[in-house]
């Protein structure tokens, strides 16, 4: 199951494993991304609270950490090659992999269908 | 066209807005006894031009100037011969009036010279890259604790006893704000530094170690070991340099395993200046630290048809993009300095670096073998390069460099000065000597101490 933020950030559950990562339309909002930088494996993030920062030629964001929990991976191939996030941002430009604390802070996030409607609007 | 900015109803208009009734109201967080209330003391309210010129005149007579007598102060501040083509250069318009000129299209002059700069500063702290430099050494400093907390994610920071204490302060004042812990010392009268002490106090909340070389007292010692000790507790090594000439004959920090190097740049092409402007230098070791660098970075490109060319690189970590979550929100990086830094460092070259690095130690060397056989002195350091302490006699050695400015001589900086009421710390003197000083000048001081400590 997939879920989305109003910060961009999509979010997929797999068992009690989430993988975390940046929409196609945030990547597009950015441009060229040149840098990202990861949480540490072992570190416990809060929902809404600065999990990673991405870089791109015009500005630098920061990625929010969709639910709370540890972080279990993060995605070495974006230290290589971030342009990973431009061209596969929903698949192989996933930023990292975290523990799900509380699972009922996923019901506050967006489908797929919700977050299509909130960009629609913007 | 008037050419008064405001006028009585513009003022009152501004007051009301902010529902200030007087100009004096936005003064009030000022204590009452520290405000002006009437016109100065002893200050006459008219005299003509000439008669003030006069008047400072003979107030500026009373100054001892460094050029014009015998001089021997340094502690982090060093008079040398800047050559006069130096200023010559600097004050070309195309750099002298171009102001932030960033803009690669039309800058290039500018650009290469940061590049220029920035290679000579990595090249001299044996590190991979140097920024396009800082306000001053101390606040490079600050700026060394606050990107260590940035890369280790731990927020204490210890102090060698041996870092100049007004750098020590600018990182106690910085944290204060910070909300970083910073563990200072006092240092210890030794020939050799405490460097066992010192990685006692490094500690697995550590997120940095500072430690200053040739350190406050003028000794240098093999930093290797303290690099080892702070990297095997997750630690970074920061080492100051308040003297950059020393770098033409010393090992670099780099070389022995600092990760972050700073230092003031002053000594090169800029003069004492009466304590400003100066040169923060900023140099990490290792490429992989570069995003967490404070300051403007120069990089080499190549442009659409393929020739070299020059651009500010990495400004996303700076404060116009990134806003509070720079890597620094200090904004003057001494533009003119670092010029003048390059400019000279340029027209020495290396042979020339290190010949001027043989001859401030040659005259250092004949200086402290002249003052230790003054009867009551003896020279602290086992190991220095321009910069030596003394161990005086007698009065404490603050007394004895007033006594030595009433005796015309600048005898070197009081332990005392720099470390107001430490007991301990009041009989040691530091004193510089660099190309500047004449073996006249040596013996002068020797024949003028002689005469103080007794």
């Amino acid at each position: 199951m997939r879920y989305y933020t109003e910060e961009h950030e999509w979010i997929d559950v797999e068992d009690d494993i989430a993988t975390v990562g940046i929409t196609d339309y945030a990547q597009g909002q950015l441009g060229d991304i040149v840098f990202v930088e990861l949480p540490e494996v072992g570190a416990l993030i809060e929902q809404g609270k600065d999990a990673a920062v991405v870089e791109s030629v015009k500005a630098a964001s920061d990625v929010y950490a969709p639910i709370t929990g540890e972080v279990t991976e993060t995605n070495a191939a974006l230290e290589e090659d971030p342009a990973l996030v431009n061209s596969a941002p929903e698949d192989a430009g996933w930023f990292f992999k975290m523990t799900i604390s509380d699972p009922g802070e996923l019901d506050k996030l967006m489908d797929e269908d919700g977050y299509k409607a909130f960009v629609d609007g913007l | 066209m008037r050419y008064l900015p405001l006028t009585d109803n513009d003022r009152q208009a501004m007051l009301a807005k902010i529902s200030a009734a007087t100009i004096d109201d936005l003064f009030v967080d000022v204590p009452e006894v520290a405000r002006l209330d009437g016109p100065i003391h002893g200050l006459p309210m008219h005299a003509s031009e000439m008669a003030v010129e006069r008047h400072m005149k003979a107030l500026a007579a009373k100054n001892l100037v460094a050029g014009e007598v015998p001089f021997f102060l340094g502690a982090g501040a060093y008079r040398h011969h800047v050559p006069a083509s130096v200023d010559t250069i600097i004050q070309r318009g195309e750099f002298l009036t171009a102001y932030t000129p960033y803009q690669p299209e039309i800058a290039q002059g500018t650009l290469q010279m940061l590049f220029e700069f920035q290679t000579q500063v990595a090249r001299l702290y044996g590190c991979a890259v140097a920024n396009a430099s800082l306000y001053d050494g101390s606040t490079a400093c600050w700026e060394a604790v606050a990107m260590a907390t940035r890369v280790t994610k731990r927020k204490r920071a210890v102090l060698s006893g041996a870092l100049h204490p007004h750098y020590a302060q600018v990182v106690k004042t910085m944290a204060h704000f910070t909300g970083d812990t910073i563990a200072d010392a006092l240092p210890a009268i030794t020939a050799e530094p405490d460097l066992a002490g010192l990685m006692a106090r490094i500690d697995e909340d550590t997120a940095c170690v500072v430690v200053q070389y040739p350190d406050i007292l003028g000794r240098i010692s093999d930093l290797a070991p303290v690099a080892e000790a702070a990297h095997a507790k997750g630690a970074l090594l920061v080492v100051v340099n308040t003297e950059p000439v020393a770098l033409g004959a010393i090992k670099s920090p780099g070389e022995m395993g600092a990760d972050i190097v700073v230092g003031e740049g002053q000594s090169l092409g800029v003069g004492l200046q009466f304590g400003g402007p100066y040169l923060g230098l900023f140099a990490v070791r290792d490429p992989k630290h570069v995003r967490q660098m404070p300051g403007r970075l120069c990089g080499e490109t190549v442009d659409a048809e393929g020739k070299r060319g020059f651009v500010l690189t990495l400004s996303t970590r700076e404060q116009h993009i990134r806003r509070e979550k720079a890597t620094s929100n200090i904004c003057t990086n001494s533009g003119l300095c670092a010029l003048a830094f390059t400019v000279h460092m340029t027209l020495l070259g290396e042979r020339g670096l290190r010949e001027l690095a043989a001859e401030n130690h040659r005259l250092a060397c004949l200086a402290a073998d002249r003052l230790a056989k003054v009867p009551g002195v003896e020279v602290l350091n086992n190991a220095f390069f321009n910069e030596f302490t003394l161990m005086l006699g007698g009065k404490p050695a603050r007394e004895i460099v007033r006594d030595l400015a009433d005796r015309g001589v600048l005898g070197g900086v009081s332990l005392g000065r720099l470390y107001p009421g430490v007991e301990a710390l009041e009989h040691a003197l530091l004193v510089a000597v660099t190309e500047t000083t004449t073996e006249e000048d040596i013996e002068r001081l020797a024949t003028e101490l002689e005469e103080a400590v007794k």
